[in-house]
């Protein structure tokens, strides 16, 4: 490429430099401005100094942190989680992938499982519905009814299936030659040649997983057993709208609350994803290439 | 001949643990759609609840709640999706236009973080920055002396605060897209463009952007599905009762009348209609999408 080094378009890149520089610190101001509240003094940042640097720098609020039995119990709950539906969704994907991605001369009811696969992306009975099936199944108030709704999740399955058409026909054939059944070359074959796109779909899984409070927060009941995110949204976010009549009530609650414990949970709970992020990072890019357009 | 159907066999157990989930969660709930129909008698259950007709779709549009609920919806998304279009793929173009490649990585990095985070989380952040005496009115009074605002308590900021703060969580993710297609442009393209004497904005307008022309288009078509996705996560976490006039959504609604207050009649009568008219909404848009963009899921 010929270089254009003029004055001008130096003057161009130096302008695109700084506003993307800008865009990037608008990016992060409001996670830098939570820590910096984390780390304050609570007085201080009641009476709302707090930019970007902590203000009468203490580690008060992460000591309190500590010593708070309710959020690691649910900080546990939603590690527990996270690692058993992944594990568990792992090899049902691979397992459903296996055949789906067989064509439907090899594998003869594969078009009726992929219709009900992409019907069920895209039509759902509602959250309702959904709700009365949860109930009916005494799943109130379990474990398990954190992890069995995620343990599916068609979008990865046919991210994974249009994975594996990609890999050489003649690879099936010969192992087939070889004697090889289906369940062997599913693991055998398939996915040591496949771990790009089932770490991509995992990933995924592990944040989507992380971050879902829902399902805690209509099916768990005692409080040793919440997720992380229900826990916080119960604590941070959720104010019952009866107590609020009037800009006063609003004022007084946004007073009561722990500022700057607050924002050290909050803080706690981002880490965990901001500790994947640097593995997630270099997979979701040809993740999301994978997903959208295919030749 | 046997070994093929011991295979065809093995197939269908290999599916089986993934398609009793989808079975179970998914396609058993479909059935409670009945309820929509039903007048809910907890005792008799869904099946033995007598049935109504179109009583509990009359009762929905007899509430004024309805109307706010479907407006606010449509517009939150549609103010969501015109918006938050545009931004990412003039985001992608100034990253493209820039030589640096380490700082181009580093700003690709810090603005992708915000989409992995939780709507719970942001939004106490939100919640902090926002406040009356929240950071954002402090540097309003110094800058501008202007009054405290409260902005989460007000429904024109309500919405405004709910339209930007989605697209500041969301647009540097949406250029990945863009950026792939950037790199797919063929380089020779540009050389010729420099050896005919090119400027950089004839560049832009004659390679560039034909380049990604599909990709744009196809974006495009397929947000067309979210007109009635507001954002459940976002304005679930956001909003409180002085705002329900302008924030109030379909899931929302749903939400509160069903689970909260029991009705699940209602909740699911217009749960289900959400979901039929997003379920016409993805087949226009996935079938606009393969015809323009020729796309396709598998």
């Amino acid at each position: 490429m010929v270089r254009n080094t003029t004055a001008g378009a130096k003057a161009a890149e130096a302008v695109l430099i700084i506003l993307l520089a800008l865009i990037s610190f608008s990016s992060l101001f409001p996670i830098i401005h939570n820590l910096a509240i984390s780390f304050s003094m609570p007085a201080k940042a009641m009476a709302g100094f707090v930019t970007i640097f902590p203000k009468g720098f203490t580690l008060d609020s992460y000591k309190k942190l500590y010593e708070d039995s309710v959020f690691f119990s649910s900080f546990w709950v939603s590690v527990k989680r996270v690692v058993i539906t992944c594990a568990i969704s792992f090899f049902i994907s691979l397992l459903m992938s296996y055949p789906l991605s067989r064509s439907v001369r090899e594998f003869k009811l594969r078009n009726v499982y992929m219709w009900l696969l992409v019907f069920s992306m895209m039509f759902n009975g509602g959250l309702i519905p959904f709700y009365l099936v949860v109930r009916q199944m005494h799943l109130m108030n379990n474990f398990w009814v954190l992890v069995l709704p995620m343990l599916v999740n068609v979008f990865n399955v046919i991210l994974i299936v249009n994975y594996f058409r990609s890999i050489p026909k003649e690879l099936d054939e010969s192992a087939s030659m070889d004697g090889a059944g289906p369940w062997f070359k599913a693991f055998r074959i398939y996915m040591p040649l496949s771990m790009p796109v089932l770490a991509t779909t995992t990933l995924f899984l592990i944040v989507t997983v992380w971050n879902e409070f829902m399902l805690g927060l209509i099916f768990i009941n005692h409080e040793s057993g919440i997720p992380l995110q229900t826990y916080m949204q119960q604590l941070v976010v959720r104010i019952d709208p009866t107590l609020l009549q009037s800009l006063e009530d609003v004022k007084r609650l946004a007073s009561v609350s722990d500022k700057t414990l607050g924002a050290a949970k909050i803080f706690a709970s981002m880490l965990p994803i901001m500790l994947v992020y640097p593995f997630l990072q270099r997979f979701f890019i040809s993740g999301i290439m994978l997903g959208s357009v295919k030749e | 001949m046997r070994r093929k159907w011991s295979e065809q066999i093995h197939f269908n157990l290999m599916l089986l643990p993934g398609m009793l989930l989808i079975l179970i969660f998914t396609i058993w709930p479909m059935g409670g759609i009945v309820l929509a129909f039903k007048h809910f008698i907890p005792t008799k259950g869904i099946w033995h609840s007598p049935w109504t007709g179109w009583e509990n779709y009359s009762f929905v549009f007899d509430t004024p709640v309805a109307l706010r609920v479907f407006k606010n919806t449509v517009v939150i998304a549609m103010m969501k999706i015109a918006f938050g279009f545009l931004i990412p793929i003039v985001f992608a173009l100034m990253l493209h236009e820039l030589r640096f490649q380490w700082f181009k990585r580093v700003v690709q990095t810090i603005v992708y973080l915000p989409h992995f985070l939780s709507w719970v989380l942001l939004a106490g952040i939100l919640r902090d920055l926002f406040a009356v005496d929240g950071i954002i009115n402090q540097l309003l009074h110094s800058m501008f002396g202007t009054e405290q605002i409260m902005f989460l308590g007000d429904n024109f900021w309500f919405r405004t605060i709910v339209v930007g703060s989605d697209i500041w969580k969301e647009f540097g993710f949406g250029t990945i897209i863009y950026l792939a297609a950037l790199t797919g442009i063929n380089p020779s393209l540009y050389e010729a463009a420099d050896i005919d004497g090119a400027t950089r904005m004839q560049k832009l307008k004659y390679v560039t952007l034909p380049g990604i022309a599909t990709t744009i288009v196809l974006v495009g078509t397929l947000s067309l599905q979210n007109v009635l996705n507001a954002g459940f996560d976002q304005i679930f976490n956001l909003y409180n009762t002085l705002v329900y006039d302008s924030s109030d959504i379909i899931d929302t609604y749903v939400f509160r009348s069903g689970i909260e207050e029991g009705h699940y009649e209602i909740g699911t009568a217009i749960g289900l209609m959400k979901s039929a008219v997003s379920f016409v909404l993805i087949i226009f848009s996935y079938s606009l999408a393969s015809r323009f963009a020729n796309y396709r899921i598998f």
